[in-house]
């Protein structure tokens, strides 16, 4: 599962702290180094290949220009966090020698439709660049970018050694793209398609899956690919490939299918299944008992997702793989706590679990019973609307902090929270380094004692003091943003809505979190001056996300104009709101490559 | 919590220094809306407005309960759910409701059919402006199933889930689209026939 596996080290991108071109260019223009810098540079690119780090690496390349060079030739994996922070043909020119990459697009608030559509992030610039500088490439993951079904065809025909392609939360290609990968890429071993945008017209429609030329594959995943697939083609394909691992499959594949997959990869490792209950196509019914069977042959199982269209009385069987699970996403399964139960008492050693709160506070309890190595937790809303009951609160939160003191991670949505409960979970998951709530009513207070969850956050922030992504939400006020400024010295990530009173807010924030590096902020009343307030860290963050603030054209265009290397955007996609001086969405980034020349007419690069 | 007079004392301290656009001496924390407020910040004002008179309230409400909802206006991208997850559940609600959505319409005479989705429309008068449109083409008229009245010659009815023909307008409309299963604008003397029922 990788569903927003932000990797949070720091600096990971080419870009330095003050962008210094001197330093930044590959070596064409200088003259070539004396002999015995020649023997040194040859002895240091000899240890250097074994630097996996990336953030090792980049203080390797800060030494002086010969160690630049050196770290230069060796960097196999090149990691590129935002695809306009750098171009192209700069990062190609650095890095000759690079096997893999990563390259991420869109700002996350993407997501949640908040981007319009055709804003960026094309993928061609880059292909362009690639296919020429990397023949050897074998490894592309992208994130939040565009990429079109003639990119597909391109990349599967540049590049011989192609390995592993990962699209994450991607759009703009359909089955025709993924048809010329499984044909063209005769050593792929992974094909990952998560939470991708792949929506195709029936008459469209390609069977890719009875292209695959490759007889290594290790891991296919598409479990949101929309369209049904060629469950003849798959199970040939799954019978072909000895190697396979990860398979996840999406919901057109039925149980009888499934138990037949099953039966040709006892191997598996991590099994997604499709529909897991009387929809799917077709098929065949499949008896309980046989379904059961299946899954205690696949011994090596340790990730299980998918259930999709579930019935409940199927669920039990995959009672013989819980114990050995470490990942149980059961996220689109709408159970009871009392549906629940019989599964998760055998899941002991489980570090991942993501569930729908219709589990309720109760099936939480008995998850804090049992899984006391959970390092992982995500509780999501079947139903998401603000006005929603909800099911779980601030019961079910601090019943998992009692019972999961190893918890890592956590992301939960809820109606109703108290600031005690949150206190709790900061004082007994000491090693939280995300905590995500989410209070889906909008400025909702602590319920017991109508409070604002000042006080809860603020205890996150003292208490866990590993923390780096936070995300907040119900009734805050400057004095939640206080707490942050000042405890939050390893922040790298937060996420704000509907949050704070004043430009304080965002003050407090920006002048006390010294290694934030991404700030994505909605519907919060931070103005120019809590902008200003921030210029002196801008070159230091990723990026920055203010929508319906309360921004104006005159402190953005100050930022702008201070901060040469910053590219501040101004999104104006609702015309008709536009009052030619607020700023309504506004996305800000570090850039060595300046602005860019693939702007929409609705943004304004200030 | 730690050191909370103190802070609270730098708070009031830093209120004192602090920049603000606005003109010294006002005590507003928000800026007065603008002329002409945005859709999203409406609702903004609105449910902060709402809120700071609940969270005002202490002890009013022991229920702990929110007071009876005001209708939020639904704001884009919150609670912050990825489409696909929120369409995998709602493409799954839209199946079990086979019987109020996309309808068939069938007009005589009409040489084909079309296709309604009943649930954008709010209610009758709608409807029928929509019908209207979809078979402008064959030259209507006024579409009038509702009551018998003079005008067209055509009558809207639809089937319902007892498979029966029925007079489009007699029941809530609610209930009209949980239970219809197409629609058929009928003309000539079987309208006539239907319209002159009680």
């Amino acid at each position: 599962m990788s569903e927003d596996e932000e990797d949070e080290t720091r600096g990971g991108e080419e870009k330095r702290r003050s962008p210094d071109p001197g330093r930044g260019g590959g070596g064409g223009a200088n003259p070539p180094p004396p002999f015995s810098d020649q023997v040194l540079e040859n002895v240091l690119e000899n240890v250097l290949q074994f630097l996996d780090s990336r953030r090792d690496r980049n203080a390797v390349s800060l030494v002086c220009r010969s160690w630049c060079r050196a770290e230069a030739q060796t960097r196999r994996d090149l990691f590129i966090g935002n695809c306009y922070a750098v171009s192209p043909a700069r990062a190609v020119e650095r890095f000759r020698r690079v096997r893999a990459l990563v390259l991420k697009g869109k700002p996350r608030f993407a997501d949640f439709n908040l981007v319009p559509p055709r804003w960026g992030a094309g993928f061609y610039p880059w292909l362009a660049a690639l296919a020429p500088a990397y023949p050897w490439l074998e490894r592309l993951c992208l994130k939040r970018m565009s990429i079109s079904d003639a990119d597909l065809s391109l990349l599967a025909l540049s590049f011989p050694t192609f390995r592993d392609l990962t699209l994450i939360c991607c759009d703009g290609f359909g089955t025709a793209g993924l048809a010329a990968i499984a044909e063209h890429c005769r050593h792929l071993r992974v094909l990952d398609l998560i939470e991708n945008d792949v929506e195709e017209e029936e008459e469209e429609m390609v069977d890719w899956v009875s292209r695959f030329s490759t007889t290594s594959l290790e891991s296919l995943v598409f479990d949101f690919v929309g369209c049904a697939v060629n469950l003849d083609a798959l199970e040939a394909l799954v019978a072909r490939s000895p190697s396979l691992r990860r398979l996840r499959v999406n919901q057109h594949v039925s149980v009888g299918h499934l138990r037949r997959l099953m039966e040709r990869a006892p191997q598996l490792t991590h099994l997604g299944t499709g529909s897991f209950g009387e929809g799917g196509g077709g098929g065949g019914e499949v008896e309980v008992a046989d379904l059961e069977a299946a899954f205690a042959a696949s011994r090596s199982l340790v990730c299980l997702s998918g259930f999709r269209d579930l019935a409940p009385e199927y669920l039990p069987a995959i009672c013989p793989a819980c114990a050995n699970l470490a990942s149980l996403n059961l996220s689109y399964a709408d159970i009871t706590a009392e549906q629940l139960k019989p599964v998760i008492i055998h899941c002991h050693n489980l570090q991942t679990f993501w569930v729908l709160d219709t589990v309720g506070d109760e099936g939480l309890q008995v998850v804090a019973a049992t899984c006391k190595d959970l390092r992982e937790l995500r509780v999501f809303p079947l139903d998401v609307t603000e006005d929603s009951e909800g099911s779980v609160s601030d019961v079910g939160l601090v019943a998992i902090s009692q019972g999961c003191r190893k918890l890592r991670s956590i992301l939960y949505f809820c109606q109703r929270m108290t600031n005690a409960a949150v206190a709790t979970m900061s004082e007994n998951c000491q090693e939280l380094v995300v905590f995500r709530l989410c209070i889906m009513g909008r400025h909702r207070p602590d319920h017991l004692t109508r409070e604002p969850m000042d006080e809860g956050f603020g205890a996150i922030v003292m208490n866990c003091k590993k923390l780096t992504r936070l995300a907040v939400s119900g009734l805050l006020t400057d004095k939640a943003f206080g707490y942050i400024g000042m405890y939050g010295k390893l922040l790298r990530t937060l996420s704000v809505a509907f949050a704070g009173n004043s430009d304080l807010g965002l003050r407090y924030v920006l002048e006390g979190c010294p290694k934030l590096q991404k700030l994505e902020i909605r519907d919060s009343p931070f103005g120019d001056a809590g902008l200003l307030s921030g210029i002196h860290h801008y070159y230091n963050m990723r990026f920055l996300w203010m929508s319906s603030c309360k921004l104006s054209l005159r402190g953005c265009k100050e930022v702008a104009q201070r901060l040469p290397h910053l590219v501040v955007e101004w999104i104006r996609d609702k015309p008709e709101e536009d009052d030619g001086e607020a700023v309504e969405k506004l996305y800000v980034y570090r850039s060595l490559a300046g602005r860019r020349n693939d702007a929409p007419p609705f943004v304004e690069i200030l | 919590m730690e050191g909370e007079a103190t802070y609270v004392s730098d708070l009031d301290n830093l209120k004192a220094t602090e920049l603000r656009l606005g003109l010294p001496g006002t005590d507003a924390p928000e800026k007065p809306t603008p002329a002409s407020p945005r859709g999203s910040k409406r609702a903004l004002l609105a449910a902060d407005e709402e809120c700071q008179s609940k969270s005002k309230s202490l002890g009013a409400d022991s229920s702990g309960q929110e007071a009876a909802p005001v209708a939020k206006a639904q704001v884009v991208g919150w609670p912050p759910i990825r489409s696909y997850r929120k369409n995998s559940f709602q493409a799954r609600k839209a199946e079990e409701e086979a019987a109020g959505l996309f309808v068939k319409v069938s007009m005589d005479g009409a040489p084909y059919l079309r296709k309604i989705d009943l649930k954008v429309y709010e209610g009758y008068k709608e409807l029928r402006k929509a019908l209207e449109n979809l078979f402008k083409c064959f030259s209507l008229g006024e579409l009038s199933g509702m009551e018998g009245c003079n005008g067209s010659e055509y009558a809207i009815t639809y089937e319902d889930k007892d498979g029966d023909w029925m007079l489009v307008g007699d029941v809530p409309w609610e209930m009209f689209i949980s239970s219809c299963k197409r629609l058929r604008i009928m003309s000539g003397s079987e309208a006539r026939g239907m319209r002159s029922s009680p």
